[in-house]
């Protein structure tokens, strides 16, 4: 393995832990639930993203042919991530969890209030 | 380069799972547990494939794959709880 594949798996791996990480914080500090939605649906599927792409490069050099098994976890996560975020947001309003004041005026005309 | 890029990825990513376990005991309501329930499951994946790359072994993708299906089908069926009162119909 040569310096340029060594340098840019360790920089994608840093990038993937990043991000996986400020998900992770969104998830801590965040005030209300409908606003900690946002952290880990979205960071923290790029991040493990950015980290499966550092598996492919590395075992796809390490066995001079092309490693596919990560791409199914990636394509898995980046399929089921939404739709796991949609049912939450769903059951969230279905049973009137608690908004912060500030972001009341904003309600949708469509819950079943 | 690799080594060290690898070290400080497990260190990022156990804080990560640390604040989302916070959240998972702390968490005011049922839906805040289901969400620190799904970051858990994606945390782990991370570091299950940060852990086969460390010991050049890639039979920790298997078992990443098996989180990555079992978890998503926990998070729908707990979330189809707490809409319907009832898993399945």
């Amino acid at each position: 393995m040569n310096e340029w594949t060594e340098n840019l798996l360790g920089l994608l791996i840093i990038i993937g832990a990043v991000f996986t990480l400020v998900g992770s914080i969104g998830l801590y500090k965040l005030p209300d639930f409908y606003m900690r939605l946002h952290g880990p649906t979205k960071a923290s599927t790029l991040g493990v993203g950015a980290i499966l792409i550092a598996s492919v490069i590395y075992f796809s050099t390490k066995q001079d042919a092309l490693s596919l098994h990560e791409i199914l976890v990636t394509l898995f996560l980046f399929i089921t991530a939404p739709i796991g975020a949609h049912l939450m947001a769903k059951a969230a309003i279905h049973i009137n969890t608690e908004q912060v004041s500030r972001t009341k005026k904003y309600h949708s005309k469509n819950t079943t209030k | 380069m690799l080594e060290l890029s690898l070290q400080i990825g497990f260190v990022l990513i156990s804080i990560a799972l640390i604040l989302s376990f916070y959240r998972l005991i702390k968490g005011p309501s049922q839906p805040d547990r289901i969400l620190a329930l799904d970051t858990l499951y994606i945390n782990s994946i991370a570091i299950l494939v940060l852990t086969g790359i460390y010991l050049k072994s890639s039979v920790y993708f298997e078992a990443a794959l098996l989180i990555a299906v079992m978890g998503f089908v926990g998070t729908v069926a707990l979330s189809k709880y707490l809409l319907r009162g009832d898993i399945m119909e």
